[in-house]
This record gives structure tokens, sequence and C-alpha cells, in this order.
């Protein structure tokens, strides 16, 4: 080898090392060894009930998700993934009997509450007791008032029977956060409790403080069981306009934008923005029309479908909420696994809706509207008064259905009156209405569409569009008693199908929310199976 | 003095009684309720809802409601929280600190300031400083406060970057610096109608004592303009201004809605709103009583210091 040919291959190699991590893949040192810096998460509503088993709303899972655990925990893509628990129970690893009702769950060793006492199966048994305790103000009760003959078996390993057999109970344990026994048994009203207002639990943040309206915050646990956390400090501030919030954004005093986001009107100066990372983010929200079907006129499929086609869904999305949603014929989130994506596609076609009603017998009278045996083709559509994206909408709709000689007037009501009794008791003829379908993750829509869910009819639950189809009560039914997800995904896409065919309600589209944060936060990541941005605050890191 | 305090204690025990009673009724009469934020929750069923109900204490009729609340206020209990299930006087007494701060920083702002445009203009009336002061003043009582908010949060804070976007401070670093930085835009935007308003008053004010008598008088003997002023002036021209603070006792502690939300300021006004949003009875209604009870106070210090200050009011 001549001088010259080992300088040369000096060069080269000297060259290669400085890029030799890159080519391995991202170093290994980008995650920092010891939980550094703080992320400053702004939301638009407070968060103010700590205890993860009392009475609330959206925005306190945000915290409750990053001081404790549930024993499972529910990955964007669907499948579980164990966290208290050392493995998800299922039929063939023993942990659940064949008919659904002997659950066994091995627990993970070695998990310490934040005081520094062992988590045992004590502290399951104990929170799932607490539940279902009727001097208790829990939050949802479903599914646990089915739990009997709980028994701790040794302190990591708990089984229990259930009452009848009901698969989305597992979604509904990912999201029940065990709390300690130790700390809430010798309070005499748990309800009172000096843990609501400083929290002990078993996840990757401790609690820190709360300033009162102001901010929480949250500081790293380091003895976690679980990945992270790699941040020492985790402050969710309480920033109650949207205005400001977006104004924090993007003055850099807020690091991650919480609930609820960015505006639409803000999205495309936000993807400008430099240092920021703004994405759409599909949210399980489906905005849709229900018509109550006890009315007459609503009793036809071939008028359901005729409005249906008469409905510009394209220019309400463009023109009204800036191209941002995407237009969907199905409720269920279009992240989820069970979503049905072969069903038929909606068509704005006046003509083919004239069609549809000539054919039915709805013939127009001398005002232009329809009428058959004496009932005109005229109704009501309500929605929350003040919110003057859904009233735009409401005129855009008027006026294409008019084209089609369909009458529908418009009267609003404000929030506080329209969601009482006006809808859940049926009281209405059609609502412009956002939902989510989904209780946690499970595809399990008994509540909306069973028969026996009409509360106007003496039933229980949410079925406010009064929607009875006997084979959709049976595969219903079905689904909420099978643990196996291939077939509950059969029987979920067949409902789906029945209901878009029957259309109870008039599908238009699913909200994308428009998400932000600074571009140095890595493992950002949206999950529609959980109702917060702050799911994996544990994994969230800062790069250097 | 005794007999008219003691008159004035009775009544206003039982305008409080009425505003108590009013307040309550009303507010849940209003439909909603706390229990409308799980309306459109679907874990949430019928039987969980009716649970919550009751374990509040809602399904009890309304006036033994009524009668079981105020018994408690009157011996201290003032109640605890809906949402976050603490008493309601320390919820309140967690949001006073950040009010107290704002208001009393821009009540001393807006009345220098208006003190000593208002008087400058009547001493100067029709120069063109007075002019300007008027026009700036129908300015400012003509725009709405958010706006002025959130103009200088564009200019000062987004464009030019001198001051914070809002918040009472940065997180992490409380030092005074700190405290005062935040402070500079909310407290000037606040005191902007403010200063109109006294500056308006304290004009009119100063311009009916200027042109009394005894002003001539003073004058005559020689008396120095400014002793005039300072001395005899002013004094007088401030007897009516003192029954207007005693009303703005209220709003010193009832917070300023609009800018706290524009400013993020953690403060009372922001505490109301909330509450409201939320339903949360317990604090609204603390916040009500808190609000009535200063007014009454308010007023009562105001009478006094009229009657100690100007012979000419006697207390009956």
């Amino acid at each position: 080898m001549t001088r010259r040919s080992a300088l040369k291959l000096l060069g080269l190699a000297g060259t290669a090392s400085i890029f030799a991590p890159h080519l391995l893949g991202k170093p290994a040192f980008a995650k920092p060894a010891e939980p550094t810096g703080r992320i400053v998460v702004g939301l638009s509503q407070e968060p103010t009930v700590f205890n993860p088993l009392m009475a609330k709303i959206e925005v306190d899972d945000g915290i409750h998700f990053s001081v404790f655990d549930a024993l499972f925990r529910v990955m964007p893509d669907g499948k579980f993934v164990p966290n208290l628990a050392a493995e998800v129970p299922t039929v063939e690893n023993g942990g659940l009997s064949q008919d659904g009702l002997q659950w066994r769950v091995k627990l993970r060793e070695g998990v310490k509450w934040h005081d520094g006492r062992p988590f045992t199966a004590e502290d399951v048994k104990f929170t799932l007791e607490l539940i279902v305790d009727p001097a208790f103000r829990s939050w949802r009760t479903a599914g646990h008032n089915l739990v009997r003959d709980i028994t701790v078996v040794s302190p990591t390993e708990i089984t229990w029977r259930m009452s009848q057999p009901f698969a989305p109970y597992m979604s509904f344990l990912a999201e029940t956060f065990i709390v300690p026994k130790h700390v809430l048994e010798p309070e005499s009203d748990r309800n009172k409790a000096a843990f609501n207002q400083a929290p002990i639990g078993t996840g990757a943040f401790k609690w820190g403080r709360r300033v009162a309206g102001d901010h929480i915050e949250l500081v790293a646990n380091r003895e976690y069981h679980g990945e992270g956390p790699y941040v020492d400090r985790l402050i969710f501030k309480y920033i109650p306009d949207l205005m400001v919030l977006y104004a924090q954004f993007k003055s850099g005093d807020i690091d991650l934008v919480g609930r609820q986001y960015i505006t639409a009107d803000n999205y495309q100066e936000a993807k400008t923005l430099k240092g920021r990372e703004t994405v759409l983010q599909p949210s399980p929200m489906v905005e849709g029309i229900y018509l109550n079907q006890e009315r007459p006129f609503f009793k036809e499929r071939a008028v359901r479908e005729a409005i249906y086609a008469a409905i510009d869904k394209k220019s309400i999305i463009d023109a009204l909420y800036y191209g941002l949603p995407e237009p969907v014929e199905s409720y269920m989130p279009r992240g989820s696994v069970y979503y049905n994506h072969d069903l038929p596609k909606h068509e704005f076609n006046i003509q083919k809706a004239a069609k549809l009603l000539d054919e039915a017998g709805w013939k127009k009278g001398s005002d232009g509207i329809r009428v058959k045996d004496g009932v005109r083709l005229s109704f009501n559509n309500s929605t929350t008064s003040g919110n003057h994206l859904r009233e735009q909408a409401q005129q855009f709709i008027q006026q294409t259905l008019r084209e089609a000689g369909v009458e529908m007037k418009i009267s609003n009501l404000p929030a506080a009156v329209i969601w009482g009794d006006f809808w859940t008791l049926s009281q209405f003829d059609s609502v412009i209405v956002g939902i989510n379908y989904l209780v946690g993750s499970d595809p399990d829509v008994y509540n909306r569409f069973h028969s026996g869910a009409i509360r106007a009819k003496g039933g229980r639950g949410s079925n406010t569009a009064q929607y009875s189809n006997p084979e959709v009560d049976k595969l219903l039914e079905e689904g909420a008693r099978t643990f196996d997800q291939a077939r509950r995904i059969e029987i979920y896409k067949q409902v789906q199908a029945r209901v878009r065919e029957d259309l109870p309600y008039l599908p238009m589209f699913s909200e994308n929310v428009v998400r932000g944060w600074k571009s140095d936060i890595k493992e950002v990541e949206s999950n529609s199976n959980t109702r917060t941005e702050a799911w994996n605050a544990a994994a969230w890191y800062r790069e250097a | 003095m005794a007999r008219f305090l003691f008159h004035r204690f009775w009544q206003s025990v039982v305008l409080l009684f009425i505003v108590s009673l009013i307040g309550f009724v009303v507010l849940n009469m209003i439909p909603g309720g706390p229990l409308s934020q799980f309306a459109l929750d679907a874990s949430m069923t019928q039987e969980d809802v009716d649970r919550i109900a009751r374990q509040l204490g809602l399904d009890r009729p309304l006036l033994f409601r009524y009668f079981d609340w105020s018994w408690k206020l009157v011996q201290g209990d003032w109640g605890t929280s809906f949402r976050d299930g603490t008493p309601v006087l320390h919820v309140i007494g967690r949001h006073l600190p950040a009010t107290l701060l704002l208001m009393g920083t821009s009540t001393v702002i807006s009345f220098v300031l208006g003190a000593w445009i208002g008087i400058r203009g009547a001493t100067h009336r029709y120069s063109g400083f007075d002019y300007a002061a008027t026009i700036g003043a129908m300015v400012a009582l003509s725009i709405p406060t958010f706006w002025f908010g959130l103009v200088g949060i564009y200019i000062f804070s987004l464009k030019l970057g001198w001051l914070p976007a809002g918040n009472m401070y940065t997180i992490g670093d409380q030092s005074l610096l700190n405290y005062l930085h935040h402070l500079i835009l909310p407290s000037l935007v606040l005191s902007l109608v403010t200063v109109a308003t006294w500056s308006r008053y304290i004009r009119t004010a100063v311009l009916d004592v200027i042109s009394q008598d005894f002003i001539k008088t003073a004058r005559a003997k020689g008396v120095s303009e400014r002793r005039v002023l300072m001395r005899h002036v002013v004094g007088n021209a401030l007897l009516p201004i003192i029954a207007l603070a005693g009303m703005q006792v209220p709003a010193l502690l009832g917070g300023a809605l609009v800018t706290e939300t524009v400013f993020t300021w953690p403060g009372m006004g922001r505490l109301f709103l909330d509450s409201l949003g939320y339903s949360d009875y317990p604090v609204v209604m603390g916040l009500l009583m808190l609000s009535a009870i200063l007014t009454l106070i308010g007023n009562l210090l105001a009478d006094i210091v009229i009657a100690v200050v100007d012979p000419r009011v006697r207390l009956s």
C-alpha cells in the first residue's frame, strides 16, 4: 500500500465515521438517560377531577394517563398491551374462560406506588369494588356492575366472575385506573379524601402541584416500571380562549396544543410556522343528521335516501369547514380496525332525490313542497344555537332540500336545552349533532342502535333516533358476547352496512382536529382510542 | 353613628337574603345544570347520571336546597365545588390574590392617571390637551376591552416580542421582575376604560368646584394658584369621587372577566365564567354572595367617609 492510498483510505474512513451513526439509525443518545427539561401542554378546559374513578370529562384524562396506570393500555391500532397486568388475558392463555365469564389476570411484579409502597392485587380489588360503591361518586359503572366474586389469589394474581359475558369490558378496563387501597380505604368519605387533591398513582409522573385556574405540574417518576419518562416536568396549562391558546403556541409559551386544539381557520397559517409540527388527526367525532324514525315522513326509507342525496356534503366541508373534515358513510372512526371501507358512497344528486320521492308517491304540491296522503314533507331541524358553522350548514341544506321539494325549517336551541329531554327523549324531528359513537375503543354500539335503547319507549340507552331493526339487534347482542376479534370485526362491519342502508341518521363527515407541537418534541402520537393527546406522555422527549 | 350602623346592618341582612334567594332560584331554573356535561358522553348511562344527581343532592326540592344552603352559609360553610370537591371558600381564596394584583394595579394606575388627566383638563379647559383627552376617553370607552387586549398582544408580544402573551408568570420563574413583566399589558389594558371614566368624572367635579365663589375668594386673598388647586379644589372635588370609589370595591375583588380571559389571568372573573359554564352552583352562589357583601360594605364605607369628611352631611 502506498502512502497516498493509505491517506485516501484514512480520509474515507474519517468521513464515513461522521455519518456512520446516522447510517445505523437514530443515535442511541437521542433519548435522555435522565428525565430532563419540561413540556407545557395548553388546554382550553381546566382539569379539575384528579381521582380517576370519579365523574369526569375528557380533559381530565390527560392527568390520569400520566399519574396512573390501568391494567391494560390500548394502542392506536386497537391492540391491547399489558400495563399493570403482566399479560392480556385471552382464552388461549387461560386468562378468560370460553364463555367469557371467568377472568384471571396476572399482575406485573415490582411495581411501586409513588409513595414507595408496593402495588398488589389488593389495590385492583379495592378499585373495582369502589367503583360500584353506591356512596362513591364514580364515573361510569357499566361493565363493573357485572363483576362478582373478586378473589385475590396472590399479590400478583386476581380472579373474578362476570354475571354475563361482556366483550367491551376489556376496553373499559383499559380506561379504569387503579387507585391505592392503603391511601383511600382508611378514608371515611372517599368523595372528600385528601387523595382527590393530591393523587398517588403508579404512573410515569408524580403529582407536583396545582395552581387552581392556572396550571397543574407533574414531576417525573424516576422509578416508573415502564418506558420513560424522559421529561422532568409535565405541565398542563389552562388557557380558556382558543384564539389566545393559538397565540401562545405561536409565541412559544406553550409547547404542545391540547384540547380543543387549533381552530380550522388557523390551520393554513399554523402549517407555515417555523419550529412547529402541525398535523391533522382524525377525531372519532362523526357529524350527522339524526332523523326521528317515529315521524310519519321519516318512516319511509325512500324519503331518508332522497334527503341524503339532496345534501351537498362536499360544498359544506369545503366552504364552511375549510376543507378539513373527511366525508364518511360510517359512524366508526376511520382509524379503527372495525371500520367498513365498502359502504356505498354518497352522491349529491337532486334529480335522483326527486326521482326517489316521485316513485315513493310524494308529489309536489302547489307550493313546491311534496305531499302524500295529506302529510307535507316538512320538518324541523335543530342544533346548538350559537354554533355558527352548523347554522350555516343548515342554510346550505335547507336550500338544496327545497329544490328537491322538501321543506326543512330551522329551529335551534341553546346547548343546555337541546341536549336535555329534547334529545334524550326523542322530542325532535331532526338534529345536527357530532357524536363519538364508541365507548373507549370498543365497537359495541348497542347503546346507540339497539331497539331496547330507546328511552322514549321506556328503554335504556341513547338510541334517540328510535331506530329499530331486528337484524341489527341480533348482531349487536352477539357482538357484546363474543371475545373473538375476527368474528367481532365481521359482526360490526355488518352493523355498519345495515345502518348505512337504513339511514336512521345521515352521516356527514368525520372531523379532523389540528394538532400542533414544537418540532423538538418527539414520540407525539395520536390515539383515537383514547380521549386525550397525553395518553403516552411517558414516551415524549425533547431532542437536545 | 351607632344607630346608623345598626339600621344599615339589618338593612344589609334583609338585602342579602333577597339577593341570595333570587340568585339561587334563577340559577337552578336555568336549563342544563352540572349534569349536562355528561349528556353527550356515551359511556354514562342514565342510571349513572341519576346516581350522580342524587349524590350531589340535586334531587331534593328547590326551596329545601335553598334553606339547607343558606343555613350552612350563615354558619360559615359555603359548600363544596361540584367540580373538584374543595370548599368554596378555598376555591375563591385561591383566585383572590391574582385578582387583587391585577385590579389593584390597574385601579392605582387608572386613579393616578385619571386624576391627572381630569384635573389638567379642567384647569386647561379647551386646550389641545383637553380635546385630546376628551376624544381619547370616547375612544377608550367605545372600543371593547378584549379588542385592546388582543391588539396589545399582537403588537407587543407577537410582533415586537417585548411583553409576554399572557399568564401571570412564566412557569418556573416566579421572581418579582417576572410578575411585573407579565403585569404590564393586562393592567394597562384594563385601566384604559377606567382612566377614561375617572378622568371625565374628575374633570366635571373639578370644573364644578373651580367656579365656586370660595375659590375666587381664595385667589383674591393671594393664595398661590397651586395651593388653591391642591388644598381647596381637589379636596372638595374628590367628595363625589369617594362615593364612586366605594362602588368600585366589589369590582376590585370581582375581577375583570374579559381581560382575564384574554390574558389568561387566573382571577375571580374567570372563576365566575368557568363556574357558570360548568354549572358549579356552590361556587357561583359563593361568588354572588361575596359580590353582594362587598357592594354593601363598599357603599357603607363610602357613606361613612363622606359623613366624616363633609361637614354638610349628617348620617341619619
